[in-house]
């Protein structure tokens, strides 16, 4: 049934066995030589690396073709626990590589870069999630960064304590002068063991870690997690609990998006538009308050359906907050487009080519301003997206600006994403006794095979699109989670950003980004 | 007796800055977030803020000098000073005689020198990359002031402030294109000189983007509370230069009774509400430019002061 396509007539070809149960896109098992042919056709194709991941004996790549949307999992047994890198094909696979390695002790072999990265010898542990945890190193040296040599070069450290409350994060600038001839970043520092802690947790328990993965993105990791997990077990959520699904992610959207405008202008010190855009967000976070009963919607989305329906005043309250939006919005981005000195700051500042973002494959604003006009909505797209009008904008400028952009013209469309869904979500469903009850369909034991059954989904958050893949076992806990954060691609990119650029230009760089610490460190 | 009447103002004057300084950083803290539609503290806040800093003890790097004990002292001696240089509410200083713009110069640009010192002291590259960036802005903003000082100076020809003052009370002055491009020229000088937006943020966390916050980033307590209040009394101190060369009105001058000193202090304080007001304003108007575009803001300061002394030669055919 996938036999023609490019893609999954390559693994046909190199002698996958696609494995059962694995929902909704197919799971093939490769062997060693298989694998090995892989990355030979992936050095001349464009095929973009979703995620990589490891359990104690195996390793996982998710591929995705960008013109049609399939998707496929690849997956290779190592019981050495070596397997060969793709770090010198997708160079975003590296620092994936080198987690899988702190975390599973899976070797990357001819990697580009053999270094720990999560792993900052502090766990008191080696390997923490491998069939054999190793004991800390006795004598930690410390991390090598990358060496840089030229004339008149010095280096500035910067965190992981910084001087705002921010999350932590280790930057390691060196310039000359003022000009950024590299950036190395170090993270890591808020590595919370998220994927150990789901290990053997039942579903709903599993959800509510999902959801404390990135608080910002609560609603989309929570999403990601729910729709993997039904992928998993073959089950149908109720139309109306789909609908809220994306009612809420809209409105987290909506309020990220304004809240990273409104930072990012106040990076350059006009902390006019913080203020404003501020003012906005909170109008958002109140309206999600009232309708949801939480201002962030954290643990409203679970496997299988809502947590949380709509009040009755719900959708008029809904359609209130756009109308003041589309009234105080549009004079902000006036604003912010007449602003010659705020203009002077973002235009030209920090651009990622287009080369690099497909390169690495980044999503979200930082790839569409760059020109990669994907979106998890319309690509692979999910219920109710396609039944939803809405643009997904590109710009090609590459910089500081265009990202701004990217999310005024995402308001812009969520906006009218969240009036479409107020007006046309599907009715309340009463039940005889005139009750209204939750769009939740329970998740039952052995449902959609009686073993183990694997899921995955890929959704749309603020940042980008989020992966996530799951393993439900037979008895119905999670055997294995990866949630995979857009940071992860868009973080590597944001040391070529600033390459070339002035010191001082990097917070308005890495502002333009906003990268996730807590979901890339998990 | 006019001696001991002047040594007496001078005392009121220094006591004056000191105890205004910090309100007035207050009263801008205030109008900007007003301005930007938030509550705003107390302008009350930044001697709660200084009484707090002095209550707190000193953490010092392992590698600090004298110097960089020493400085805060150095730093703030040499900026009240100065501050009580300034003719604020009446001309009948006893200092006035000593007090000329140059020594005003050379008092402000000593303190920024041992700051600039005391930055790189620990060795930080914060410190480091502050004091650069500080003597870039210094290297312009110091011939730029000269230039000011220069112009004003051949049209009074004098540089004691208080003459100026004097002077420009007298009315003998009429209007002229020099003084306006003198005073646009001051007012940019006093902007970069007190790291205000669009040269450098005072409010801003982000460590890379600091000039000023980034040489003081190592200093806590007292020494911290010492280097804040240096910097209050600087921004008091250009307020009542940019009210002393240009609008002198209200000040007592000699011969004026207690009730001109009062009304010189109601004037004074009039002056520094409204040059709060548009310093706030002109703030949050405007965002903060790339570090290297401070070269064409101060190099235009500095056209603009030369163009005003040319302009006195070529009308005055000096």
């Amino acid at each position: 049934m996938y036999g023609e396509q490019p893609l999954f007539g390559l693994l046909n070809r190199i002698g996958g066995a696609p494995v059962a149960d694995h929902r909704p896109w197919p799971r093939y098992r490769v062997t060693r030589e298989g694998w090995l042919s892989l990355i030979e056709e992936m050095e001349g194709s464009a095929w973009s690396l979703l995620g990589l991941w490891g359990e104690p004996k195996e390793v996982f790549v998710a591929l995705r073709e960008d013109m049609s949307g399939d998707i496929a999992v690849v997956s290779l047994e190592c019981p050495q626990g070596r397997f060969p890198s793709l770090s010198a094909v997708r160079p975003s696979a590296n620092r994936l590589e080198r987690a899988a390695h702190d975390l599973y002790g899976l070797t990357a072999e001819r990697t580009t870069d053999p270094r720990p990265w999560l792993d900052h010898d502090a766990w008191g542990v080696r390997r923490p999630l491998s069939d054999r945890p190793g004991a800390p190193s006795p004598n930690p040296g410390p991390y090598t960064f990358l060496p840089v040599e030229g004339e008149g070069l010095h280096q500035i450290p910067v965190g992981p304590v910084h001087a705002g409350i921010i999350e932590p994060g280790h930057f390691r600038f060196t310039a000359n002068g003022e000009t950024v001839v590299r950036l190395e970043e170090r993270l890591g520092y808020v590595h919370r063991g998220i994927e150990g802690l789901m290990r053997g947790k039942p579903v709903a328990e599993a959800a509510r870690l999902a959801a404390r993965i990135s608080g910002d993105s609560t609603v989309a990791h929570s999403l990601a997690f729910a729709r993997a997990v039904e992928a998993a077990v073959d089950l149908r959520v109720p139309p109306r609990a789909v609908w809220l699904r994306a009612l809420m992610a809209e409105l987290e959207r909506v309020a990220n998006h304004l809240g990273d405008i409104g930072a990012i202008c106040n990076d350059a010190a006009f902390a006019f538009m913080l203020a404003e855009m501020s003012q906005l967000r909170e109008a958002v976070l109140r309206a999600a308050d009232l309708c949801f009963g939480h201002r962030l919607m954290m643990d409203r989305v679970v496997p299988g359906g809502v947590a949380a329906d709509l009040p009755e005043r719900g959708p008029a309250l809904l359609l209130d907050l756009c109308a003041e939006l589309r009234r105080r919005f549009p004079p902000l981005v006036t604003i912010y487009d007449g602003k010659a000195s705020l203009q002077d700051r973002t235009v030209g500042t920090g651009i990622v080519s287009t080369g690099l973002v497909n390169r690495f494959g980044a999503s979200g604003p930082v790839g569409r301003a760059s020109g990669r006009g994907l979106d998890a909505r319309r690509n692979p797209g999910y219920a109710p997206y396609d039944d939803l009008e809405f643009e997904v904008p590109v710009l090609t400028e590459c910089d500081v600006n265009a990202r701004v952009w990217i999310r005024i013209r995402e308001v812009e469309q969520s906006i009218a994403l969240i009036e479409q869904i107020a007006r046309r979500m599907p009715g309340l469903p009463r039940g005889l006794d005139g009750t209204t009850p939750l769009p939740l369909v329970p998740l039952e034991a052995g449902q959609g095979g009686a073993g183990t059954r694997e899921g995955l989904s890929l959704v749309e958050s603020f940042r980008g699109d989020i992966l996530t893949w799951v393993r439900v076992e037979a008895d119905g806990t999670i055997g294995r989670c990866h949630p995979r954060d857009p940071s992860w691609f868009q973080w590597p990119l944001l040391e070529a950003a600033i390459e070339g650029n002035i010191v001082a230009d990097f917070p308005l760089c890495n502002k333009s980004f906003n990268c996730s610490y807590a979901g890339h460190d998990l | 007796m006019t001696f001991l009447l002047a040594s007496l103002y001078q005392v009121v004057q220094m006591l004056l800055v000191l105890a205004l300084a910090p309100l007035l950083t207050g009263w801008v803290r205030l109008a900007k977030a007003r301005l930007v539609g938030r509550r705003g503290p107390s302008p009350l806040q930044p001697y709660r803020d200084l009484r707090r800093l002095l209550c707190k003890e000193v953490v010092l790097a392992r590698n600090a000098s004298w110097l960089f004990r020493a400085v805060p002292y150095l730093m703030f001696t040499a900026i009240w000073l100065a501050a009580g240089l300034v003719p604020s509410f009446t001309t009948q200083l006893a200092l006035a005689p000593t007090a000329d713009l140059i020594a005003l110069i050379a008092l402000l640009g000593s303190a920024r020198f041992f700051l600039a010192l005391a930055g790189m002291d620990v060795g930080t590259s914060f410190g480091g990359i502050g004091s650069s960036r500080e003597m870039m802005i210094a290297a312009l903003a110091e011939p730029a002031m000269l230039m000011i000082v220069f112009s004003v100076s051949i049209l009074v020809r004098t540089t004691s402030l208080a003459e100026i003052a004097d002077f420009m009370m007298s009315g003998a002055v009429g209007l002229r294109i020099s003084l306006a491009l003198a005073l646009i020229a001051l007012v940019m000088v006093a902007i970069a000189e007190n790291a205000r937006i669009p040269i450098d943020n005072p409010a801003t966390h982000l460590e890379l983007t600091m000039v000023h916050e980034a040489m003081v980033l190592e200093y806590s307590g007292r020494h911290l509370a010492l280097v804040e209040a240096a910097s209050m009394l600087k921004l008091l101190l250009y307020m009542a230069l940019i009210a002393c060369i240009f609008a002198p009105w209200g000040m007592a001058t000699a011969g004026g009774g207690l009730f001109a000193v009062l009304w010189g202090l109601v004037a004074f304080a009039l002056k520094l509400a409204v040059g709060g007001a548009l310093l706030a304003l002109f703030e949050t108007s405007i965002a903060k430019m790339r570090v290297f575009r401070v070269g064409e803001f101060l190099g235009g300061a500095l056209l603009l002061s030369l163009l005003g002394a040319i302009f006195l030669y070529v009308s005055r055919g000096v």
